[in-house]
């Protein structure tokens, strides 16, 4: 009896220990971060199409994706790596671990979208961060939603608002951007310790904040009325209530000067095992089919313009508008760490 | 027949024949990418204004703070789990297997979620957010199972007639615990603690989300240098500095350790516990059960409330993919694919942990067993952040070519629970009295069976703690696993920050009610674990 025990234990071991598939030929992998996500029959098409099989993998967050891009450049993951951002593009570029493809054609993909005129990163979607506010909270205390960046700093805003860290997470430093946009390098210091007076409550990530501190969401805990989150948010309060709600509880503040606009690109990694067939597939995701998708699936904005949006994107979402200074990839790059570490430094310790 | 001095020799050679594998395993998924990763970080990065920085006044306030919060969450989670350890210990009372599964229940569970439950309980306004108190509070949540189990499971085998006796002899019940109980429970003491105390000196996710912003250990320090500043070098050279500490602690703790551990007469349960009888006793029960439930189970009891708010219905949603996602994952095969990691990784973990024990007792007198046994502590102290991107660089061709299999996965999450298997046997199996092996040997019992008949009955109840250990670090994914690409088997808590990535009821309801069904598969492992022994063994 005691001898069976062991024996399935060792059983159990070489269960575990066994040896790796080997690779099928066809197989495209593409490398993504967590928030990715596709319709099966999206995926389908393109492999009935090209007779391959598309494997997906999740790399963590944007910037743990990127990471392990650069590092493995020699030998990487994947083939395709899908979702890099304009924050994080110039790193990207100059590691140098794109293909260029010069066949993809960005046709219906506005000007001001395409960031890498060597053609290596493609604009594949964009989503607009943005300040949301409950809907509820600021009728009943009869506040005014802000239209101006400086309106926060004012003593009738002290304490309602949250944001994200830009050391941790993306929309955190996409908001913080956009203070320096605003503010410029010599006045967005100063914005932020303003702010800090007013008890502007900061927390790690997205989820934390719109969960826990945010008052405004169907099922948020908190208590704070105004959060960093997308200009898509309440569109997915609609959606995600299945009926319940016909009206967002909360609304986007989507005015010019308030926001910082997210771009996200497809590239075909060097060094990957099918060329051919990544760059099949970085052309599939700016086609018409692939692009109607993204908007259900991740919740922002498909970059090419021929493509109609469902509807709760048409009631209820609006892209940001802007209209001042909007700070380069290069920029971006070259200043962020400097920035994160002065913000800290201001707001934080 | 082997002659006497055959059989001395092949006494000699076994520690480190039994040892081959398990340094084998951790030479090749700990020190091979952990080389790999600084030899790209040091050689093929200008490394040249890593040292400022790393005597900088920000490094040792961060240095300063990741030591003293550890040093702190150990304490308050000692002072809390002992009472609970005790009871358990020494008192049998109904739903005491149901508390105890709850109790590791904590360690599985996502930071987030608990966050979320945490605020329900004390209010969004509390003072207690985003402070120490907060920090503190949630690694005693976290932590208080490990000294429940690995104390209480010792505990419980200890002879109560040695205290009695000093009792009898007129020794006072503080003098009669202090000078009797407490040297002979020093070593699975020692070991609960240590690893309470490297657990919570790593932490990463409770100092980001509870702790908020301003609070940063040396783990949360790695992961910005590598992910959000790209400076490779100074993330090793903390690293390294982590990874010494943690050496460091654990030499200190197995070099006084080897003067601890004492063979003693070990008596079954049955012998050792029983129900309360008299009002102080059962006072006692009651108000230890009710200071571990409100701490414990309260938050957990949030939650799952909360997962029925719309009654079924996010539990039936759970079932549908109505936006066609190709990530939907179906919940009986996020299960599925959590069980099969976790099993596999206990079996690994077992198999590996107790070879390792074993070679570890027999080389504990002579020199250089104390070392090793540290060196097994390592992968424990050490950054994921770090050890993940070593395997990414090192795993990608041949020898090793294990990138994106859920082979690396499994090995991965066996580094993490290996030290918890080996904490929770050594202590067990130096208990034994040598005479009791030397015995069955000398009446003709081969090594293998002198372990089946002699060392695995009274060890059995440590095997199950480092099993219980072993499943809950893989399925609350912990580890360096997180830092790698990984294939479409998503897991349960994978599954859980998916859904709490969107905004909307609908995806934070469904993120409540798969974390429920999370706590369920852990409490029926638990269990199983607890209640499964080969046939024959009831007694221990």
């Amino acid at each position: 009896m005691k001898r069976i025990t062991l024996l399935i234990l060792m059983g159990l071991l070489v269960t575990a220990c066994a040896a790796p598939k080997p690779t099928e030929p066809q197989v495209l992998r593409v490398m993504t971060h967590d928030s990715f996500s596709v319709s099966e029959e999206v995926i389908a098409a393109f492999e009935a199409e090209h007779n391959v099989t598309v494997q997906f993998l999740k790399a963590g967050d944007t910037g743990t994706m990127l990471n392990q891009a650069i590092l493995s450049k020699e030998n990487p993951q994947a083939d395709v790596i899908y979702g890099i951002d304009n924050t994080f593009l110039s790193r990207a570029l100059e590691a140098d671990i794109a293909l260029p493809l010069k066949q993809v054609a960005l046709d219906g993909i506005p000007e001001n979208l395409r960031l890498d005129p060597e053609h290596r990163f493609f604009p594949v979607d964009y989503g607009d961060v943005c300040l949301n506010y409950d809907k509820e909270t600021l009728e009943s205390t009869g506040l005014a939603v802000p239209q101006d960046l400086s309106a926060l700093t004012l003593p009738e805003y002290k304490g309602l608002l949250v944001v994200q860290n830009p050391a941790s997470s993306s929309p955190g430093l996409a908001f913080l951007i956009a203070t320096i946009e605003k503010f410029g390098e010599e006045g967005y210091l100063d914005y932020w310790r303003a702010l800090r007076a007013n008890d502007v409550l900061v927390v790690d990530g997205w989820d934390t904040a719109y969960y826990t501190e945010f008052s405004g969401g169907a099922y948020s805990e908190g208590t704070r009325p105004l959060v960093v989150s997308y200009a898509s948010s309440p569109a997915a309060e609609v959606y995600f209530s299945e009926g319940a709600l016909t009206e967002p509880p909360t609304g986007a503040i989507t005015a010019p000067g308030m926001c910082f606009r997210q771009i996200e690109f497809v590239a075909a990694l060097r060094n990957g095992e099918s060329p051919e067939l990544a760059q099949a597939f970085v052309a599939f995701t700016l086609s018409e089919a692939f692009q109607a998708d993204i908007p259900l699936q991740m919740w922002v904005y498909p970059t090419n313009q021929a493509v109609a949006l469902p509807q709760v994107f048409q009631d209820h979402a609006q892209p940001a508008q802007y209209a001042g200074e909007v700070l380069s990839p290069i920029d971006i790059e070259q200043n962020r760490e400097r920035w994160i570490q002065e913000w800290t430094e201001a707001v934080l310790r | 027949m082997p002659t006497p001095r055959a059989s001395r020799a092949s006494r000699q050679l076994q520690p480190w024949v039994l040892l081959l594998l398990p340094l084998l395993f951790l030479t090749l998924f700990y020190f091979y990418p952990l080389a790999a990763i600084f030899r790209v970080s040091f050689v093929e990065n200008d490394a040249s204004a890593v040292l400022p920085r790393l005597l900088s006044a920000g490094t040792l306030r961060v240095l300063g703070f990741t030591f003293g919060q550890a040093l702190l969450s150990t304490a308050l989670t000692l002072l809390l789990g002992l009472p609970g350890a005790y009871i358990f210990a020494h008192y049998d009372f109904p739903g005491k297997t149901l508390l105890q599964a709850l109790a590791t229940v904590p360690f599985v569970l996502p930071t987030v979620v608990v966050a979320t439950a945490f605020t329900a309980l004390t209010g969004s306004q509390s003072e207690l957010r985003y402070t120490l108190g907060a920090i503190l509070l949630a690694h005693i949540f976290y932590n208080v199972t490990v000294i429940l189990r690995m104390v209480g499971g010792f505990w419980a085998n200890l002879d109560p007639h040695l205290e009695q006796a000093a009792r009898t002899l007129g020794a006072s019940p503080w003098n009669a615990f202090r000078e009797v109980t407490l040297p002979l429970l020093a070593p699975a003491l020692g070991a609960a603690a240590m690893l309470v105390f490297i657990f919570c000196f790593t932490s990463f996710g409770v100092i980001l989300i509870l702790g908020g912003p301003r609070f940063a250990t040396l783990e949360v320090e790695i992961y910005r240098q590598t992910i959000n500043f790209a400076n490779l070098p100074l993330a090793a050279a903390l690293s390294l500095l982590q990874i010494g500490i943690t050496l460091m602690l654990t030499l200190t703790y197995t070099r006084l350790q080897t003067g601890l551990a004492r063979p003693l007469e070990l008596r079954p349960q049955w012998a050792t516990q029983r129900r309360p009888h008299h009002f102080p006793e059962i006072a006692l029960v009651s108000a230890t059960v009710l200071l571990l439930g409100l701490l414990l189970i309260a938050p957990l009891l949030t939650l799952i409330t909360r997962s029925f708010g719309d009654g079924l219905h996010y539990y039936t949603a759970l079932f549908e993919n109505p936006r066609r996602s190709i990530f939907y994952v179906p919940p009986i095969m996020a299960i599925w694919n959590s069980a099969r990691f976790a099993l596999a990784t206990t079996a690994l973990a077992l198999f590996l942990g107790l070879l390792t024990s074993l070679a570890l007792l027999r080389q504990r007198l002579a020199s250089g067993g104390w070392v090793l046994d540290a060196l097994f502590m390592l992968p424990l102290g050490t950054s994921a952040v770090t050890l993940g991107l070593g395997y990414l660089i090192s795993m990608g061709r041949p020898p090793l070519a294990l990138r994106g299999t859920p082979l690396l996965i499994i090995c991965g999450h066996t580094l993490v629970a290996l030290p918890f298997v080996v904490r929770s046997l050594l202590p067990a199996l130096q208990s034994i009295r040598p005479a009791l092996r030397e015995a069955a040997a000398t009446l003709g019992a081969a090594p293998i069976h002198v372990f089946i008949e002699v060392d695995l009955p009274i060890v059995r109840r440590a095997l199950a703690v480092g099993s219980v250990f072993a499943f809950t670090v893989s399925m609350g994914e912990f580890g360096a696993t997180s830092m790698i690409a990984r294939p479409e088997l998503p897991t349960l808590p994978i599954a859980i920050y998916r859904f709490l990535s969107l905004p909307g009821a609908l995806n934070y309801g469904q993120a409540l009610a798969m974390s429920t069904i999370l706590m369920m598969v852990c409490v029926v492992g638990f269990v199983a674990m607890e209640r499964s022994r080969p046939l024959g063994m009831q007694t221990f």
